[in-house]
């Protein structure tokens, strides 16, 4: 059959066409051998660009299309579901990336760049040419979703799609729900008390028939592909049986052990078996084998003797247990920035320098001092300074806004002048930033409630030999050196990437970004997915934000995983390996070669050749490369495919 | 008129090729002497694939993958790395000089790396000079 080609040149307004001269490279194009028609479009994209193309292929009986403006991976499918809706295989498609790696990369080389894009022009011919069509393959997936992280972002994900009927299994590592969240006393910018608010959430995932709730465990292993993920997560022992723990504690009443209690930051105790809070869901009592006076050196068990039901069992077991997703929420929040890093500033060193989660927790009725702000003597301060942007927006440190702090800063401003207005409190900030619904009024509110505030970075924080905490900042504002001396100061930290990221990067093969978050597939149209189909991201994990953001891109995730899981079959690439039988020696160095052992040895006329298995395929080529005798081929990335680009690239006139 | 090394570029879809695209995103430059070629995976590319582009006039190749211990297929990198070894031990043998073949590991995130890399390359195949099979290759 005759090859015949339309190739459009897209101007994408001046993105491409303020470079490369778009009029050339489609006149260039229709001297190309196969090409029976080239134009340049404004926005080929558009519905008015996408009707030029399907018109083209009825009027000229076109059978290949190549496309040339941004990269593939904004467009490619867009233009397939053009070729399909006129009637043409989508995979009889190219796309010329001549927007990310030409026109944006060489806006002062105008003549390079107009070369360069119809060198690429020219190779996306010769491989069109070479297109086959192709079926897209289905697959069944699994109608359910795991969702790594159990703060308000997991929580939330979690609720979402159980409600909409689909099976979550929610893993959080820590022995309770809750987070970040559960931490914080109140919410900006209404003062909703943020227990009130998140409890009942926890309670409801507990009780949900359609959430599996794996606290206590973490995601050791992830293998598989869209809609068929193959989990295992390892389940912690807690040396407490669940089932029969009451959450009564009276283990905790008799366990000697006093260790600092990581939920009040350190502020107050726990003892070695323990619930995270009060309200912890699920409330099962927890041995921390580190601080476990039986597990380290073999005696005390007063804790058995204690429990009225007998749920302490020292020999439980970490257990490994497999789960089948068909998408994967991504939810495992922050860690804050550790002020130490920043000696200057005295934390760890002065006792009524605190950070803004220390106040947090001192502010809360069911934290250490009962709501109490008390300095280190027990004394209600008579003035407070708060110092914005610790850790953050300074390259030395992290360069990122926390996005949390401004807020944060006004919310705990607020309840100390709300328990005593004759406080003073001073906020020093680099910018205040208050965009969010409601936040420019609450900063008004302050302000006028009498909070002054600062347009400077303070020096160095000494104390006086009274406690009273001193240093220096220059006003911008006003022009002028100040020297404060204040009862307590409140460093507000910023929010930082943690350890876990690197390994559940790994697990899922995602991408992080520079700063350590995790990346999405396009930070504009798919803010919530990943480049891996079937995993998405909610909450801090993928960028600092406040709580009402995370909820609301919580609910996101879990509407994309719905979307993709809900018609119970997806469509995946058609990109996989084939043998040709006749050329196959049956070496078996594609079965060794193969990562998803998705090539095995078949019979075919009498002899054992290899075969692949599509289903299990995933179209990376490696085994094509390996090929000793070039009897395997890989569909849209052929043999002859590459050589005519390689081909086209380098020649002049085409091939 | 002065001689412009012509680069053929191997860039797998998952790190490097959207590494490219960061690159573009933020506006960073780097010499228009490189021509992309998209595949899944670096491990798609064959040495011949290599030899192919040598052969008929290309100054340089360069492979590049997502970072050991992240490929998307596994471990696709691992053999790319294990064959570009090989390659190199070839090309010397072939009488070309191996640092004409560059593999390197770029991230969906580096953007910055990726522009940095070509412009390095394209710096060094400028000392090499162009690519002796140039003068004898194939009519195309």
């Amino acid at each position: 059959m005759e090859i015949r080609v339309g190739v459009y040149v897209c101007h994408c307004g001046t993105n491409i066409a303020g470079v490369v001269d778009v009029e050339e490279v489609a006149r260039y194009a229709a001297t190309l051998p196969g090409v029976v028609v080239a134009r340049n479009i404004m926005y080929t994209c558009s519905d008015q660009g996408q009707g030029v193309i399907r018109e083209d292929i009825k009027k000229y009986n076109l059978n290949r299309v190549v496309i040339a403006a941004c990269s593939p991976k904004m467009h490619e499918s867009t233009f397939r579901k053009t070729l399909e809706s006129a009637g043409l295989n989508p995979y009889l498609l190219e796309v010329a990336n001549i927007r990310e790696q030409v026109s944006w990369v060489h806006f002062r080389e105008k003549e390079k760049a107009t070369e360069k894009a119809k060198a690429l022009v020219r190779a996306a011919v010769a491989k069109a040419r070479l297109l086959e069509p192709l079926e897209k393959k289905i697959v069944p997936v699994e109608r359910s979703v795991l969702v790594i992280g159990g703060g308000i972002a997991g929580i939330q994900a979690a609720l979402d799609l159980a409600d909409a009927g689909l099976k979550v299994y929610l893993v959080e590592k820590s022995p309770s729900l809750g987070g970040h969240m559960a931490q914080l006393n109140k919410t900006f910018p209404t003062i909703d008390c943020a227990a009130c608010i998140l409890t009942p959430k926890m309670v409801d995932v507990a009780k949900h028939p359609n959430i599996t709730l794996l606290t206590y465990s973490e995601v050791v292993r992830v293998e598989g592909y869209v809609g068929n993920f193959e989990v295992t997560v390892l389940r912690r022992a807690r040396y407490v049986n669940e089932k029969l723990c009451a959450g009564c504690g009276a283990c905790a009443d008799a366990c000697p052990r006093k260790v600092p209690n990581e939920f009040d930051v350190g502020l107050s105790k726990r003892k070695a078996i323990y619930v995270p809070f009060p309200q912890a869901v699920p409330l099962k009592y927890t041995v921390d084998p580190v601080n476990c006076l039986y597990m380290k050196y073999g005696r005390c068990k007063l804790c058995v003797e204690a429990c009225p039901r007998g749920a302490i069992d020292f020999n439980q077991k970490d257990e490994e247990v497999k789960i089948r997703v068909g998408a994967i929420i991504v939810a495992v929040g922050f860690k804050t920035f550790d002020a130490r890093r920043v000696p200057q500033l005295g934390y760890g060193k002065y006792k009524n320098v605190i950070t803004g989660l220390e106040l947090e927790r001192l502010s809360s009725a069911s934290g250490p001092t009962g709501g109490a702000i008390l300095t280190s003597s027990g004394k209600k301060p008579e003035s407070v300074a708060f110092i914005q942007c610790v850790g953050s927006r300074d390259l030395k440190y992290n360069g990122w806004c926390c996005k949390i702090g401004c807020m944060a800063t006004l919310k705990q401003a607020f309840l100390i002048k709300e328990e005593s207005p004759e406080t003073e409190v001073y906020v020093c900030y680099i910018d205040m930033r208050t965009a969010g619904k409601g936040y420019e009024e609450f900063y008004r509110r302050l302000r006028d409630m009498g909070v002054r505030f600062i347009h400077g970075v303070p020096s160095e924080i000494l104390e006086d030999v009274d406690g009273k905490l001193r240093f220096k900042v220059f006003d911008q504002t006003v022009g002028r050196l100040l020297e404060l001396r204040v009862d307590m100061v409140v460093l507000q930290t910023g929010l930082e990437p943690t350890e876990d990221f690197e390994k559940l990067r790994k697990m899922l093969n995602v991408s992080l970004n520079s700063e350590g978050f995790f990346m999405e597939a396009h930070p504009k149209l798919q803010p919530v997915e990943a480049s891996t189909r079937g995993v998405f991201f909610a909450g801090c994990c993928h960028s600092p934000k406040d709580i009402a953001e995370t909820v609301a891109q919580a609910s996101a995730a879990a509407a994309k995983a719905l979307a993709l899981l809900s018609k119970g079959v997806v469509e995946v690439e058609p990109l996989v390996a084939s043998v040709n039988p006749e050329i196959c020696s049956g070496c078996e160095v594609c079965v060794g070669v193969c990562p998803y052992k998705a090539i095995r040895l078949a019979e075919h006329e009498g002899r054992k050749r290899a075969k692949v298995v599509d289903a299990l395929c995933q179209g990376c080529g490696a085994c094509v490369a390996a090929c000793p005798s070039n009897a395997l081929e890989l569909k849209g990335f052929t043999e002859k495919q590459i050589l005519a680009q390689i081909k086209a690239l380098i020649s002049e006139v085409g091939t | 008129m002065s001689y412009e090394p012509l680069v053929i570029a191997f860039l797998c879809f998952w790190c490097s090729y959207s590494g490219a695209d960061l690159a573009g995103m933020s506006r960073m430059e780097y010499p228009a002497n490189i021509r992309v070629i998209k595949v899944m995976c670096s491990s798609r590319v064959d040495p011949t694939h290599v030899l192919y582009a040598l052969k008929n006039g290309a100054d340089g190749v360069l492979i590049s993958g997502c970072h050991p211990g992240d490929c998307h297929y596994v471990n696709g990198n691992y053999r790319t790395q294990r064959r570009a070894a090989l390659l190199g031990e070839m090309l010397k043998q072939l009488g070309i000089e191996p640092e004409r073949v560059r593999v390197e590991w770029v991230s969906a995130s580096e953007g910055e790396k990726f522009a940095r890399i070509v412009s390095d390359f394209v710096e060094e195949l400028r000392k090499l000079g162009p690519n002796p099979l140039k003068k004898e290759s194939v009519e195309v």
